[in-house]
């Protein structure tokens, strides 16, 4: 370990390379900067290059009023471009650009915010119902990295959900309580036999290290301007302010590996003024997102490494994986008071765990955010004054919806793979997405829907829209592309989270699940790179 | 339904314009004239015709129960513009246009027209039925910078889009109570 320089402050422009860095990490998502943050208070020398910019706070305003409204079509987050393209292709297409964030922060500048652990049954799924792989460890293993992980993202969750995997102690911060839907709901839920409970979220129930509470601006999801909810920037703070280096707008071009193809030694990265520089450290972590990481290993292909770094096992890029939308929406002849916040307050996970292998599992959310918001239906009228408001009173105030995510198991023609007719612009072949769905995932939508249509015809509601096994559509989780496992012949990385191929690089994201499970991943990808962190750690 | 300057604050806050909203007096929204210097920045372009105009549109726009729309409008428009230079030309410009409108169909500049005849110019210039478009054509840019800018205050303000029946809208920081109570709160 080398003492990082103290004057080499993250906020210079400086884009060139540090000249002793212990560990390079490459992307500054919640992975990328959790290793970051953790290792550079271990007094580690810490260089993060992210692909894309640095948004400055004070412009997350202007963000939500883009979002809100109408002809300002300019992206929140900057993404499409050259920069961004992709192709989508195998029969269902995904909208790649919708579904990330390149910058400081990454995709959680976007996200919605829910957290929760995987179940055991997840990391046992052949073993148990027969159905995809077993994860090479288990939740015990997984366990006080998950309670580590809530204490870093500030986790607002109750203790009361009977179906959750054993946990230690309570989350960090309170419960946000149930909404005033939930309780319309709950009354159904509770005559059909199915227990609801709260939702663990990344946003801060109460004031905490300074950060704002959440204050209901509602529009979490893709932008929260007052800092409660969780983003990666946090923990770019916190390594930065242990001495490490972030480097905004240096796309990774590739990694070079020695003569014997046993080390990476450099990570090429490009500059905004079209320079090259090279990163050299004793230690990678790529953390750059379930469809960038397998790219760069892709596009990283050597003498020693002809069909992609580190795919000896020729499985990078396979296995991908997303959860798939479910849901039911409709009326009710009362108000439900949706849209005062942008986050659920209440799920049902009775439907989780898999009983055989008939089905995947189902998540069920209950939503606080159905129909549109009054500015949605005014700044789209086609009438003014009275008749506006008269529209606008139709379309608000009694609707409600239920949400699902559904698993979606691993298969091998699920893949990200390069399209070498396209470029970026920088010249790399694009990622192309190949995505589809199988008999089983689409049954399992179609249990999902019946019992939302359960629910709400149990509240009397007027059902008026489905989201099924033909509508559906990803939720921007992409999983499983480099998958871990003990055997080198069919995964890329062991359960210490490194390569099975090169002794010094690390994959940290939700390229390494076995299995996706239908939680929202993003606690596990923090759980993982603390773990990859420390796996790290043991060998500088 | 008074809507309050605290209302149109409370979307200047929202909005980010928070800082310059928090004065005692924004500069343009106490918009004495379209001349007035505003330091560097020159000319404030939207002064007390502009003013009258979008106070004359949202007249039209916003339902009829409601009350305290000029200094609603006023108090919001004025903080927008002082936050923003740019804002204030594309106001400024669509104003402009509209007016142009008035005189030429009507006769009239807009704020001077009755209030039935306000409501016609914004259907036949096609105001209500056009995407909003910044830099677009004259009716798309009234409807982005002037109808859609006076809608967005109003619904994305705890007034307006209370009248719907949400008082802690998107947009609006209105807290974390709201979403908990019932329709009799
Ligand atoms: C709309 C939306 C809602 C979501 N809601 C939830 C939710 O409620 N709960 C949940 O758990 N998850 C949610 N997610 C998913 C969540 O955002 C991701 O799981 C999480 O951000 C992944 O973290 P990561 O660090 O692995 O990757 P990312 O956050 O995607 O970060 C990767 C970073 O790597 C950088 N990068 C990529 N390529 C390169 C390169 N070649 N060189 C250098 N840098 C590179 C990118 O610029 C980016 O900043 C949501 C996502 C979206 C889009
Ligand atoms: S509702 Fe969402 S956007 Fe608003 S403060 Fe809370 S977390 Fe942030």
């Amino acid at each position: 370990m080398s003492d990082g320089p103290a004057d080499e402050s993250a906020a210079a422009p400086d884009r060139t390379p540090s000249p002793r860095a212990d560990v390079c990490v490459v992307g500054a998502g919640p992975a990328g900067s959790l290793v970051a943050a953790r290792l550079s208070r271990a007094e580690y020398d810490v260089v993060v290059l992210d692909a894309g910019p640095r948004f400055d706070p004070d412009e997350r305003s202007d963000r939500m009023e883009r979002h809100l409204r109408p002809g300002l079509d300019e992206p929140i987050w900057g993404m499409g471009g050259e920069r961004d393209a992709y192709s989508s292709s195998g029969g269902r297409s995904y909208p790649l650009n919708a579904a990330r964030v390149k910058g400081v922060g990454g995709s959680t500048l976007h996200w919605q915010g829910m957290v929760m652990r995987l179940h055991e049954q997840d990391f046992e799924l052949d073993s148990s119902v027969g159905l995809g792989a077993d994860w090479p460890l288990d939740y015990e293993d997984l366990r006080p990295y998950y309670a580590a992980a809530e204490r870093e993202l500030n986790v607002s969750g109750a203790s009361d959900n009977p179906f959750a995997p054993p946990r230690e102690r309570p989350h960090p911060l309170p419960a946000f309580p149930p909404s005033y839907s939930d309780s319309l709901f709950a009354e159904a839920c509770e005559t059909l036999e199915i227990a609801t409970h709260s939702v663990p979220n990344a946003r801060n129930s109460e004031p905490v290290d300074g950060q704002s509470a959440c204050v209901g601006y509602g529009t979490c999801d893709p932008v929260c301007p007052s800092g409660a909810k969780y983003d990666a920037t946090r923990h770019v703070e916190r390594a930065e302010a242990n001495g490490a280096r972030v480097l905004d707008r240096v796309p990774v071009q590739r990694l070079e590996h020695d003569g014997a193809g046993d080390r990476v030694t450099a990570a090429v990265y490009a500059t905004p003024d079209g320079e090259e520089h090279r990163q050299t450290a004793r230690e990678f972590v790529v953390a750059a997102g379930g469809v960038e990481t397998p790219r760069l290993l892709l596009l990283s292909a050597s003498e020693a490494y002809p069909d992609g770094l580190a795919n000896s096992s020729g499985v990078v890029g396979r296995y991908f994986m997303d959860h798939l939308f479910a849901g039911v929406g409709g009326t009710l002849d009362e108000p439900t008071r949706q849209k005062h916040v942008g986050f659920n307050t209440t799920e049902s996970h009775q439907f989780y765990d898999r009983p055989d292998d008939s089905r995947t599992a189902i998540k069920l959310e209950f939503l606080n955010y159905a129909g549109p918001a009054p500015a949605d239906v005014a700044l789209g009228a086609d009438v003014f004054g009275d008749a506006l408001l008269e529209r606008v009173r139709d379309a608000y105030g009694n609707r409600v919806a239920m949400g699902a995510l559904v698993e979606q198991l691993p298969r091998a023609e699920n893949r990200v793979r390069l399209d070498p007719s396209r470029t970026d612009d920088h010249g790399n072949p694009v990622p192309d997405v190949v995505w589809s769905l199988d008999d089983r995932t689409r049954r399992t939508l179609e249990r999902a829907n019946e019992i939302q249509r359960a629910v709400l015809t149990e509240m009397g509601a007027d059902v008026k829209w489905t989201v099924g096994p033909e509508n559906t559509g990803p939720a921007y989780h992409h999983m499983g592309t480099t998958r871990m496992g003990t055997d080198p012949k069919t995964s890329v990385v062991s359960p210490r989270l490194r390569t099975h191929d090169l002794s010094n690089l690390t994959l940290a994201g939700s390229s390494v699940f076995v299995t996706g499970g239908a939680m929202n991943p993003t606690l596990t990808i923090a759980a993982l790179a603390l773990k990859a962190a420390d796996h790290v750690s043991e060998r500088l | 339904m008074e809507l309050t300057r605290r209302d149109a604050l409370a979307v200047l806050v929202a909005a980010g314009a928070g800082s310059l909203a928090g004065c005692a007096a924004p500069r343009a929204s106490d918009g004495d004239a379209g001349t007035g210097d505003a330091g560097d920045a020159g000319p404030v372009p939207v002064g007390d015709s502009e003013m009258e105009t979008l106070v004359a549109v949202a007249e039209v726009v916003y339902p009829s129960a409601v009350d305290g729309v000029p200094k609603f409008v006023r108090t919001y428009t004025g903080g927008r513009v002082d936050a923003d230079d740019a804002y204030a030309r594309g106001v400024a410009a669509a104003v402009g246009s509209l007016d142009e409108y008035a005189e030429e169909f009507h006769g009239d500049r807009y704020a001077a027209l009755s209030e039935s005849t306000r409501r016609e110019a914004l259907d036949y210039m096609s105001v209500d039925v056009v995407d909003p478009v910044p830099d677009g054509t004259a009716a798309q840019r009234v409807r982005h910078y002037v109808v859609n800018e006076l809608l967005y205050a109003f619904y994305t303000s705890p007034t307006g889009a209370g009248l719907a029946g949400l008082e802690n809208p998107p947009g609006h920081p209105g807290g974390t109570e709201s979403y908990r109570e019932g329709p009799g709160r």
